[in-house]
């Protein structure tokens, strides 16, 4: 099996087997993967930067470990991408932002770490939104990511270069990080699956900070079991991060290879639909719905009406927290300095610097963050969006007594068309509704195909939520809506992509 | 010399009109091993930025967690300032932008420190005691270090450039915070400077930090305001920053109640500023004037999770908690039998430990002060160095009394010995036998000595023989001089009258 096309439509799972079976060679996977991006990715531009070298060493690495008769790990020698978010050694680490061009960390993340251990081979780094900002991928510095389902529209955001790169067969794994959605709804519009695990199942060690008490790094992939497999490798306790959890990952593999949702009670919430949801959304989610059903579940309607507040809450405590966070970007110790000259004093030097390396999103949530969180303001708008978590969090704790699992729509629409909504942050802001409440609260949720939409033939996500440290739940919930539709469509969903 | 332009009015009419009012702020530099937020050595004198990792640093992604010495030693500090404990508290960030700080934010506690509502006895001079009170105790960690170069002042203003050393950033702080000091009238820099004092001295007593002034690891900001007599409400404050030492803290209090006191006797206000005290002339200059409040913007820490100390932990750091200063001090006085005076002698030479290591060591416990705020204080002096950092250790001391009492030395040996382990011969046994210091008291080799100094001064000889038993110290003079000191007087004085015939009284 050496055609490059037919190894780079494998997935995950697959791979590996042939990989330990020796069928495949962790460098023919790697180079057919390489192939690809050198084929496809000027269209696509998922990828900020592709260490080709780094990726063959680690290939051969796991090549020779099977030689030697070696135990490989159940993910070795799979090629993954990753969000330029991590900091890696060596490799250069942007952030998607001007104001880090350049720098290349001492140091890996956890995740990038862990993920060495586990001879993923680490392709490069993808596009995002500056910071994690945003939820098309336009508001990176180095220009947008192209949807593989169609390179006009946007493939989400903030990772977007993720979730493009598996929709576009350069990768069958991604990571992505997710603060209010930027890996659920970026796989939502590219047909891919994302995981945002529980708030500190996942080191933020080496993820560059936006919101510290929203991040969460999660698995990408275009298959639930695909995304299990990730998830194991990736979470686990971390002394490095004093929010992450000290307590064994859930069995997110087990619960991937035996889905079901055979007696189970699936919330739908009554907020999450109305104004602003597209119809064809709409229908898929209904008929997801209707499916669930017929696979045994029970279906329980949910009110829980602070989530009508989320939105709002979150864009005062994100921008507060990012505020304080991109505080350290002022051009003294790494990355961009400006201004520079001998005419300029240390802080005009900061100053000079932010004003050129940072992008106006960033710029527009740090003076929102600035403002919230300053003397006077702080109770009207930090203090009462935390008051705001905790209803959230509440309407959550309340609904997880009636029901095992929450299911709605990713994100309310399809994926719309690069710079359609450039101009209108609150528009933006709106594809986030679905998938905020889960960061404020801090449990789980998956986001996986459930169709195309009919007006537009682009591909809708149907979010599932869990309560916290119950991620196998998602695992578990999606692998038989997974198996039910691809019976259903006779085929993964993710086949219908165009093959550009 | 700095100079100043500020008007003051003599001290005395100052406290005639105005009763001064103080906040004191004391930074402590803990002496964890490691840094607060990760796992870097504290250790100083390291070449510039060796000490540094990507969380003391602020690289990206990087994040902190918090050094479990470093809350035990902040419960201990609270505790022993007599406070509450907080149950459950947080970090909070306080965020404004210096170069020295790689976060662009400080990692300290607001609104919820570790310890609040304590109180700490100070005495005074005469013995008296002030209570002064506490407001709180709290974490944070330490600033890096800016070297601003090209300059005339060292300040950044005029630098060419400035260099950045990020070794002492992310060290562990306690500040420690009083309520407003009132009360203390004219007799407030002398509260200022024993509340600091008595402060030192319990953090040294609890060993959660060296406590060196000299060194940085302990710096005070001094709050001060007047207010005529009579009136409840506070005068506009001035913030004194950096009052290094226990002699600045007394002076840059009176200075600032002199200065306060011109401006408001002339009618004027009193901005509220950051002043600077400067060691040379003992005043004060504006530093930076606060036009409107700072804006810290603080908020809780979201990279760490809440400090919840369990109430059993607490009780066992308080059993585990050492003798304090205050009550250390009153028992030694008592048992010692000497006086308030003399006490404070012994502390302000900085040799109450070493008394009490020696005494441990087996020595009574007047020649352990005899030496050490004698003979070992004038080294220490003449060196100018503290005097436990001195070359020799409490048990050697304890070594040479016990030498002393037991009559192998006398004063004068023991001297020497001393100043022979000072110099790095080795031990006071060893500095014995090398420079041959034993006290003779072989009656063969004295007698002769003896006959001799009675055969050299036939008129003394005469006279004892008489009965002028006084005239004898002449004759042991003698001997001890051709014996060069080592003979054992008492034994010398006995051989004269036995070979004289005279017997004493």
């Amino acid at each position: 099996m050496t055609d490059h096309s037919s190894i780079i439509r494998l997935t995950a799972a697959e791979t590996a087997a042939n990989i330990a079976s020796g069928v495949l060679t962790a460098v023919e996977v790697t180079e057919a993967h390489l192939a690809r991006i050198e084929e496809v990715d000027a269209k696509v531009h998922a990828f900020l930067h592709v260490d080709r070298e780094g990726a063959l060493a680690q290939a051969r690495a796991v090549d020779a470990k099977r030689a030697r008769g070696e135990q490989l790990g159940p993910l070795a020698g799979v090629p993954l991408a990753l969000k330029d978010i991590f900091t890696t050694e060596g490799i250069p680490t942007t952030v998607g932002s001007k104001i880090l061009e350049g720098w290349i960390p001492p140091y890996d993340a956890t995740v990038t770490k862990r993920l060495k251990a586990a001879d993923v081979v680490i392709l490069g780094k993808t596009n995002m939104d500056e910071f994690a900002m945003g939820s098309s991928t336009e508001n990176s510095a180095y220009g947008p990511t192209g949807n593989p389902w169609d390179l006009t529209k946007i493939p989400g955001g903030s990772g977007g270069g993720s979730s493009a790169a598996l929709a576009s067969f350069q990768a069958p794994l991604a990571i992505g990080t997710d603060t209010g959605g930027s890996i659920r709804q970026p796989a939502s519009v590219t047909g891919t699956v994302g995981v945002k695990p529980t708030y500190g199942a996942v080191s933020r060690y080496g993820m560059v900070a936006f919101s510290s008490s929203l991040d969460q790094g999660g698995p990408c992939a275009r298959t639930v079991l695909d995304a299990a497999l990730l998830h194991e490798v990736i979470a686990g306790h971390d002394p490095l991060d004093s929010t992450s959890i000290d307590a064994p990952v859930p069995p997110v593999v087990e619960a991937a290879r035996n889905g079901s949702v055979e007696g189970m009670r699936v919330g739908v919430v009554k907020q999450f639909r109305g104004e602003g949801y597209q119809a064809g959304v709409i229908q898929r989610f209904d008929e997801s719905v209707a499916l669930l059903k017929e696979l045994g579940a029970e279906i329980v309607e949910l009110d829980c009406p602070s989530f009508d507040l989320a939105l709002s809450a979150y864009y005062l405590i994100a921008p507060s927290e990012c505020s304080s966070n991109l505080a350290r970007f002022d051009g003294l110790r790494y990355g961009l300095r400006t201004g520079d000259d001998g005419t300029h004093s240390a802080e005009e030097v900061t100053s000079l610097t932010r004003e050129a390396g940072f992008g106006p999103e960033v710029k527009r949530r740090i003076m929102l963050g600035t403002y919230a969180l300053s003397s006077g303001y702080y109770d009207a708008y930090y203090g009462s969006a935390q008051k705001v978590r905790t209803l959230i969090t509440r309407d959550f704790e309340k609904a997880f007594e009636q029901v095992d699992v929450i299911v709605s729509p990713t994100t309310p629409t399809t994926a719309f068309a690069i710079g359609e909504r450039a101009d209108d942050p609150m528009a933006m802001y709106l594809a986030d509704l679905c998938t905020i409440p889960t960061n404020l609260a801090g449990n789980s949720a998956m986001s996986l195909p459930c169709g195309l939409a009919p007006e537009d033939n682009l591909p809708v996500g149907l979010q599932i939520i869990a309560p916290a440290l119950k991620d196998d739940r998602l695992y578990k919930v999606g692998a038989a809506v997974e198996a039910a539709f691809v019976e259903r469509w006779g085929h993964p969903l993710i086949e219908e992509a165009p093959s550009l | 010399m700095t100079t100043t332009t500020d008007e003051l009015v003599s001290y005395e009419d100052a406290l005639a009109t105005y009763d001064p009012v103080m906040g004191l702020e004391v930074h402590v530099e803990l002496g964890t091993k490691t840094k607060m937020f990760c796992g870097c050595s504290t250790e100083l004198g390291a070449e510039p930025n060796s000490q540094t990792c990507p969380t003391c640093l602020g690289m990206p992604g990087a994040l902190p967690v918090v050094n479990a010495i470093g809350i035990e030693s902040a419960i201990k500090i609270g505790l022993a300032l007599n406070c509450e404990i907080a149950e459950w508290c947080r970090f909070a960030r306080k965020n404004y932008f210096y170069p020295d700080m790689p976060k662009n934010f400080q990692t300290s506690q607001y609104d919820e420190p570790i310890a609040f509502n304590g109180y700490l006895d100070v005495q005074l001079e005469d013995g008296e005691t002030f209570r002064v009170e506490i407001e709180r105790a709290h974490m944070e960690e330490d600033t890096g270090k800016s070297l601003h170069v090209g300059g005339a002042t060292g300040r950044i203003h005029g630098a060419s450039h400035s260099l950045l050393d990020y070794n002492r950033a992310g060290i562990p702080l306690i500040e420690i915070v009083t309520k407003p000091i009132e009360g203390a009238g004219e007799r407030a820099p002398e509260v200022a400077k024993a509340y600091v004092a008595e402060l030192r001295e319990l953090i040294k007593a609890l060993g959660v930090s060296e406590a060196r002034m000299e060194q940085g690891q302990m710096r005070c900001d001094v709050n001060l305001s007047l207010r005529p007599h009579g009136r409840e409400k506070f005068g506009t404050r001035s913030e004194t920053k950096n009052v290094n030492s226990l002699r600045s803290v007394e002076r840059a209090a009176r200075f600032e109640i002199q200065r306060h006191a011109a401006v408001l006797n002339s009618g004027g206000t009193i901005i509220q500023e950051t002043r600077h005290f400067h060691e040379d002339t003992g005043s004060t200059t504006s530093g930076r004037v606060k036009e409107e409040a700072e804006d810290y913007r603080y908020f809780p820490e979201p990279d760490l999770v809440p400090v919840a100390p369990s109430r059993e932990w607490v009780e066992e750091i308080r059993a585990g908690l050492p003798e304090l200063p205050l009550a250390r001090r009153n028992r030694l006085l008592a048992e010692w039998g000497i006086s308030a005076f003399d006490m404070q002698s012994i502390i302000n030479a900085g040799a109450l430990d070493p008394i009490v290591a020696t005494i441990d060591a087996g020595s009574d416990a007047t020649s352990a002060r005899k030496w050490w705020m004698g003979e070992l204080a004038r080294s220490a002096n003449e060196s100018g160095t503290p005097l436990d950092d001195l070359a020799i250790t409490p048990e050697q001391v304890a070594r040479v009394t016990a030498l002393v009492n037991s009559g192998d030395l006398n004063d004068k040996l023991a001297r020497q010995v001393i100043e022979g382990v000072l110099a790095g011969e080795g031990t006071p046994d060893e500095v014995v036998d090398k420079r041959g210091l034993k006290v003779v008291s072989d009656d063969g080799a004295l007698t002769t000595a003896v006959q001799e100094a009675i055969a050299g001064n036939p008129g003394i000889a005469d006279k004892i023989r008489k009965g002028k038993v006084a005239a004898a110290g002449a004759l042991v003079g003698a001997v001890m001089k051709a014996t060069r000191g080592q003979a054992d007087a008492a034994r010398v004085k006995e051989l004269i009258l036995e070979q004289l015939g005279v017997s004493e009284g």
